[in-house]
C-alpha cells in the first residue's frame, strides 16, 4: 500500500529531526562542519581585524582556515625530520609551568634560552598559556597548531621582531613562507591594511623580502626541539637553521629616517 | 563560597576573565560535549545524599556539581547578558518579557493592597523593572514591591547597578538624590524604603522568604537551569500566599516541525558562534541551548507545575512565537 502522503520519508525526517554532531575527537574538540567553519572564519576575521587585542579570535580564525592539507603537510613535515617525529611521538607543551623563566635568565649570553628570556622581559610578556585548539578535527594535526601556537614565541627571540603589530606581521609572513598555515598568510596579508603608509613601506621594502627568502630557505622551524636547544649559542641556532636575523624594528622606528 | 568553589573545581579566579581563558578551564575540562546522549536524567534515590546525577546541557553530572558549574556559566554571561540575549532572540526576548508582564497584570486594584511580588532567577532585573512601570504607569500603584532573587551574585550585582538608575533605587541613594529633585517628584519616590531590593537565594529552599507571603511569583528564563525543578515548585507553592499567582516564562518546544528544524539548526550554528565573538565565551552559550533542548516540553512542564499543588485553566500554558517560548501560569489553591 502507497504510504500516506503525511507519513513521507521527508516528513518524518523533519518530525524527528534533533540536532546531531560527530563524536569529538580530542578533549576540547569542538566538531564542526564546513559551513560552520566558514562563518567562524568569517565571523572571527572581521571581529579580529577591527579588535586585534582579542587573541582568542585570531586563534579562532586560525583554527578555523587551517585547511586540512596544509595542515596534513606540516604533519608530514614534521614526520620526515627525526627530531619532528620525536615531537610529534612526545606531544611537549610550552607553557608557564613547563618552562622556568628564573633559570633562563640565568643562562650564559647568547644562549636560545637567554635570548628568549631577554626578549621576553624587554616586550614585557610571558609564555601564558596559549588557547587550547578546538576547531580541528584530527587529533594530530591539533597538536601541531597547538606546537606552532606555543612556539611562537620563540621564533620572535630567534628573528628578534617585537611584539608591535609590525613585527608581528612580518614574523607572520616569515611563518607562512616557513609553515604555509592559511592563518599566517591571512594575517600578513590583510594587517597590514591597518597600518600607516610609512610603515607599510618598511615593511614592503625591507621585511617582507627577509620574510619571505628566510623563510623560504630556512629549515622547518616547526621541527626544532626548542627545550633541547635552549643551552645552544643562538646565532650557531639560526645559521643551521638558515635564518638570518633582520634588522632591528625597534631601532629602525625610532630612527625616523625619511627613506626608511 | 568563593574557595569552596576553587577547591572542587580546580578554577582560582572566580571573576570572569573576558580575553583570558583561565576561567574557561573549568568549563573546557569538564568538556561540554555536543554529542546527544539521549538520555535523561538519572533520579537521585530516594532518602538522603545527592548521589543521582543529572542533567548539564547535553552531559551528565553529579547533582552537587551542577549548581556550581551552572553558577560559572552566569557568572561570565552576566557583563555580556543583554547584549547576548539580543543577538541570540534578534530582539524578540524584549516583546516576550513585556507581553508577559502585561498577561500578569501586576499592580494594586482600587480597594486592594499593594502587591509583594517575587523575582526569582532575576539577577539583572528584566522582569522586576517592567513589573514596577507597569504597576506605576498602569495602575498608578507606587507601593508594591518586587524582590529579585538570584543564585549567583554576580547577576544581581549587575541588577543592582541598573536598578540605581532607575526610580526603584535603594532607599539610601533615594534619600541622597531627594535633595536635588523637584517637589512633584517625590511622590515617585518610596522615602520608607526601596521599592526594589535584591537577595542570594537558592530557588530549591528560598530560605528567607517566609510562608505564604508572595502574592506573585514570577521566574523568567531561569527554572531550566535549577538542579531541582519539583523542589522550586514546591517552595514557590510554599511563600505564595493562598490565591498567589506562579509565572513562568520559558524555552520550550517548537510546536511545527519544519520550523524546529531550522531553529535548532540556528541555535547550534548561530549562538555559539555568536558567544564566542562577543563573549569570548562558546561554552557558556553551547550550555545554554542544550539546557532548552534538554528542558521538558509544555505539556510535561504544566503537569509538574500542577503537581506542585498550583491549579491552571486551560492548558496551562501560551506558546509564544511559536513555541520557542512558554508562559505557564499556575495560581496556588
Amino acid at each position: 500500500m502507497r504510504p500516506l502522503l503525511n507519513n513521507t520519508r521527508a516528513i518524518r525526517h523533519i518530525r524527528s529531526y534533533t540536532y546531531k554532531t560527530e563524536p569529538s575527537k580530542y578533549p576540547g574538540h569542538v566538531p564542526t562542519n564546513c559551513l560552520q567553519k566558514l562563518f567562524l572564519a568569517a565571523g572571527s576575521g572581521i571581529y579580529s581585524f577591527f579588535n586585534p587585542r582579542r587573541g582568542d579570535l585570531i586563534a579562532t580564525l586560525g583554527e578555523a582556515t587551517a585547511l586540512p592539507p596544509l595542515m596534513y603537510r606540516l604533519r608530514d613535515v614534521m614526520l620526515s625530520d627525526p627530531t619532528g617525529r620525536r615531537i610529534l611521538r612526545e606531544r611537549p607543551r610550552i607553557t608557564s609551568k613547563t618552562l622556568d623563566i628564573a633559570a633562563l635568565r640565568k643562562y650564559p649570553a647568547n644562549t636560545v634560552g637567554k635570548v628568549y628570556s631577554e626578549w621576553l622581559d624587554l616586550e614585557g610578556v610571558s609564555p601564558d598559556t596559549r588557547a587550547p585548539v578546538r576547531y580541528i578535527d584530527d587529533a594530530e594535526c591539533a597538536y601541531v597548531m597547538q606546537r606552532y601556537r606555543e612556539c611562537h614565541d620563540f621564533y620572535h627571540a630567534i628573528t628578534g621582531l617585537p611584539i608591535i603589530i609590525e613585527g608581528e606581521i612580518a614574523l607572520k609572513m616569515f611563518e607562512f613562507a616557513n609553515t604555509l598555515i592559511p592563518m599566517t598568510g591571512i594575517g600578513a596579508v590583510l594587517a597590514p591594511l591597518r597600518l600607516k603608509p610609512k610603515q607599510r613601506e618598511r615593511l614592503r621594502t625591507i621585511y617582507f623580502p627577509w620574510a619571505i627568502k628566510n623563510g623560504a630557505t630556512a629549515k622547518p622551524l616547526i621541527n626544532v626541539y626548542w627545550e633541547e636547544v635552549l643551552d645552544r649559542d643562538v646565532q650557531e641556532l639560526r645559521d643551521e637553521l638558515g635564518i638570518e636575523k633582520p634588522p632591528d624594528l625597534r631601532q629602525l622606528r625610532k630612527l625616523k629616517i625619511s627613506h626608511l | 563560597m568563593a574557595s569552596r568553589i576553587s577547591r572542587i573545581t580546580g578554577v582560582r579566579s572566580m571573576r570572569p576573565m573576558l580575553y583570558s581563558l583561565n576561567a574557561k578551564r573549568s568549563l573546557s575540562s569538564t568538556a561540554v560535549k555536543l554529542a546527544n546522549t539521549g538520555a535523561d536524567a538519572k533520579p537521585a534515590p530516594n532518602g538522603n545524599g545527592n548521589k543521582g546525577t543529572t542533567h548539564f546541557g547535553f552531559k551528565d553530572v553529579p547533582e552537587e556539581e551542577k549548581e556550581i558549574l551552572v553558577g560559572e556559566v552566569f557568572s561570565s554571561v552576566a557583563k555580556s547578558y543583554d547584549i547576548m540575549n539580543d543577538v541570540m532572540s534578534l530582539g524578540i526576548h524584549r516583546l516576550w518579557k513585556d507581553h508577559f508582564v502585561s498577561k500578569l497584570d501586576p499592580g494594586r486594584r482600587p480597594g486592594g493592597e499593594p502587591l509583594s511580588i517575587l523575582d526569582v532567577a532575576g539577577g539583572t532585573g528584566d522582569i522586576a523593572f517592567r513589573m514596577l512601570d507597569w504597576a506605576s504607569d498602569v495602575h498608578n500603584d507606587h507601593q508594591t514591591k518586587v524582590l529579585v532573587t538570584d543564585i549567583n551574585p554576580d547577576m544581581l550585582g549587575e541588577g543592582k547597578k541598573r536598578s540605581l538608575s532607575t526610580k526603584y533605587a535603594d532607599g539610601m541613594c533615594t534619600e541622597l538624590r531627594l535633595q536635588r529633585i523637584r517637589y512633584d517628584e517625590l511622590t515617585y519616590h518610596n522615602i520608607e524604603g526601596s521599592r526594589i531590593s535584591f537577595l542570594v537565594q537558592n530557588a530549591e529552599f528560598l530560605d528567607s522568604v517566609p510562608d505564604n507571603s508572595q502574592d506573585l511569583y514570577t521566574v523568567a528564563f531561569g527554572i531550566r537551569n535549577f538542579t531541582n525543578i519539583p523542589a522550586a515548585l514546591k517552595s514557590a507553592h510554599r511563600v505564595l500566599k493562598p490565591g498567589g499567582v506562579f509565572a513562568c516564562l520559558e524555552f520550550s518546544k517548537v510546536n511545527f516541525s519544519l520550523f524546529d528544524m531550522v531553529y535548532q539548526q540556528y541555535s547550534f550554528n548561530v549562538i555559539p558562534l555568536m558567544g564566542q565573538l562577543i563573549a569570548a565565551d562558546r561554552d557558556s552559550y553551547q550550555y545554554l541551548i542544550e539546557s532548552i533542548q534538554r528542558f521538558p516540553d509544555q505539556e510535561t512542564f504544566a503537569q509538574m507545575i500542577r503537581d506542585a499543588g498550583f491549579e491552571t485553566s486551560g492548558p496551562g500554558y501560551e506558546n509564544l512565537t511559536m513555541g520557542i517560548a512558554a508562559i505557564h501560569i499556575g495560581v496556588k489553591a
